[in-house]
């Protein structure tokens, strides 16, 4: 029964990384939503914000999440960029164009982060990244914590969003039916690049905080578009308590394969879930 | 009525990519008339509300509404000049609501400030609407799918409205409260194109009609006159 005492600290970190993994998760499931388009660039540009982050930091000593001021316009920028005059005129060639550019564009990244800083790994170290407080015997690193909090008030903001905005409702339309969309007067062009940007204020804003919790380097998109990619199957598409489950899943299946096995299996064991679930119910716990 | 008709089109010809749908068709409405335009399937009927609608472009020809080109208009620029569309089978949203339907419907910046109005107005043509406000539209049935359809096409403000196949696969009770909805909606001066397969039921409540076969306009004339042309008979009512 021991190995079960120090069960809380692998539970309660597994949450709370299941908040981060679900923000990062969120861009994705954006634009799979709306688009369908799976964008395998989305790893890239979320490591994108985190050597932003990086570069305030450490050339100018600003706190990462205050760099965001810049960051979330930039990303949103490129995000419009992107979609306007790349995605848009690749859905035109075919249905796997968009897939190609944005593999392609995902490279183009990783080069670029590779030239500018170097495949050494980097980390966004500020004084609150390091410590960590106590709840009730365990000890959680403050950054855990603060990039769960993150995450729900992002996921809280795009619902009310999505519900409550003729924008956001037109987000939603659109991506049920976008024929109809487009006779009801929606222009939608212009409401799949918002989605777009929108999808890239939070990877910038996800980032940020990934930045903050692990080191990243050049290459570590993929790793989490892979992650976000597990979310998005385990939680269900274009459903934001899915994504957030979705996370949280992917979370503690690391954290508790981390503690049962050891840390080499931690994503093996998110991996498997991952297959068990897609073979057992491929639409995700909560998708239709 | 020395007055402008509202819409003109002009010897327009429409392709799908190389194959052409569409040969040389004219045809007017006049403000506050209700026009069928009937046809069998794949007559071109579709093709033509489409072409109206701006998700089609004539490759000749030119399409003027209220004395405005707009052969080469993006469809939501067409919405905001006062031309809806409820398509075929009506496409409502199926996973939002009916009030978010509706709510989208008057997405068009002519219609925001007049939303609240319309839905009242939409209630009052459908108070079965008003009921279900809070459902999912993929819960309805088929008649009230195509009332919220219609009701949507209302909240946009439109000037004329064009209804594809408004009647298809509906019982003759539900068609019968669809086509009242229709003579409410008219006697508040919007105008209408009717596209339908039920030739007797269109050619009662229209004023004028076309008949449309593989692409071209081959009669045309008032309802009445038209029910008792010969052709038309042997045709459609299989006489």
């Amino acid at each position: 029964m021991d190995i079960f005492s120090d069960l809380g600290t692998p539970i309660v970190m597994g949450i709370l990384l299941g908040g981060l993994y679900s923000l990062i998760a969120l861009g994705l499931s954006i634009v799979f939503g709306v688009m369908k388009l799976i964008n395998v660039a989305h790893g890239d540009l979320v490591i994108l914000s985190s050597y932003i982050g990086f570069a305030f930091l450490s050339r100018f000593g600003v706190d990462p999440i205050i760099s965001l001021v810049i960051g979330i316009p930039v990303l949103f920028g490129i995000g419009y960029f992107l979609q306007t005059f790349l995605l848009n005129r690749a859905f035109k060639i075919s249905m796997e164009a968009p897939l190609i550019i944005a593999f392609g564009v995902s490279i183009v990244f990783q080069n670029a982060f590779q030239m500018a800083w170097s495949p050494m790994s980097r980390g966004l170290t500020t004084s609150y990244a390091l410590n960590s407080f106590n709840l009730g015997g365990i000890h959680v690193p403050l950054i855990y914590l603060l990039d769960f909090v993150v995450a729900i008030l992002v996921m809280l903001f795009l619902r009310e969003f999505l519900r409550r905005t003729y924008l956001g409702k037109a987000i939603n339309a659109a991506s049920q039916d976008r024929g109809a969309a487009h006779l009801m007067g929606i222009n939608t062009n212009r409401v799949y690049a918002f989605a777009f940007g929108l999808a890239m204020i939070f990877a910038a804003i996800a980032g940020v905080f990934l930045g903050l919790t692990f080191p990243f380097t050049p290459a570590s998109g993929p790793s989490y578009l892979i992650i976000a990619f597990g979310v998005i199957v385990l939680g269900g598409m274009g459903n934001m308590l899915g994504t957030f489950i979705g996370g949280v899943i992917m979370g503690l299946a690391q954290t508790m394969g981390g503690y049962f096995l050891n840390a080499t299996a931690q994503m093996l064991v998110a991996y498997v879930i991952v297959l068990i679930i897609m073979t057992v119910r491929p639409q995700g716990i909560f998708g239709r | 009525m020395p007055e402008e008709p509202i819409l003109k089109v002009n010897n327009i010809d429409v392709y799908y990519s190389t194959l052409q749908a569409l040969w040389d068709i004219s045809f007017t409405v006049n403000k506050g008339e209700i026009v069928a335009i009937i046809g069998s399937n794949g007559s071109g009927k579709s093709t033509l509300l489409n072409t109206i609608s701006g998700i089609l472009h004539p490759s000749r020809g030119k399409i003027e509404f209220e004395g405005k080109e707009i052969s080469r208009k993006d469809p939501f620029q067409i919405v905001s000049l006062g031309i809806c569309q409820v398509p075929e089978g009506g496409r409502t949203f199926p996973n939002m609501t009916v009030l978010d339907n509706l709510i989208i419907g008057s997405y068009n910046s002519r219609a925001r400030s007049l939303r609240d109005q319309n839905i009242k107005t939409v209630y009052e043509h459908f108070p079965r609407l008003e009921e279900r406000k809070n459902q999912l539209a993929k819960t309805l049935s088929g008649g009230e799918r195509q009332m919220l359809a219609i009701s949507r096409g209302l909240m946009s403000n439109p000037k004329l409205m064009l209804f594809d196949e408004m009647s298809l696969g509906l019982s003759p009770i539900m068609v019968n409260e669809l086509y009242k909805a229709l003579r409410e909606i008219r006697s508040r001066g919007i105008t209408a194109i009717l596209v339908e397969q039920n030739v007797r039921r269109s050619l009662k409540e229209a004023d004028r009609a076309y008949i449309i076969e593989a692409g071209h306009i081959v009669l045309s004339g008032r309802a009445q006159e038209l029910r008792g042309e010969e052709k038309v008979k042997k045709a459609y009512f299989g006489g």
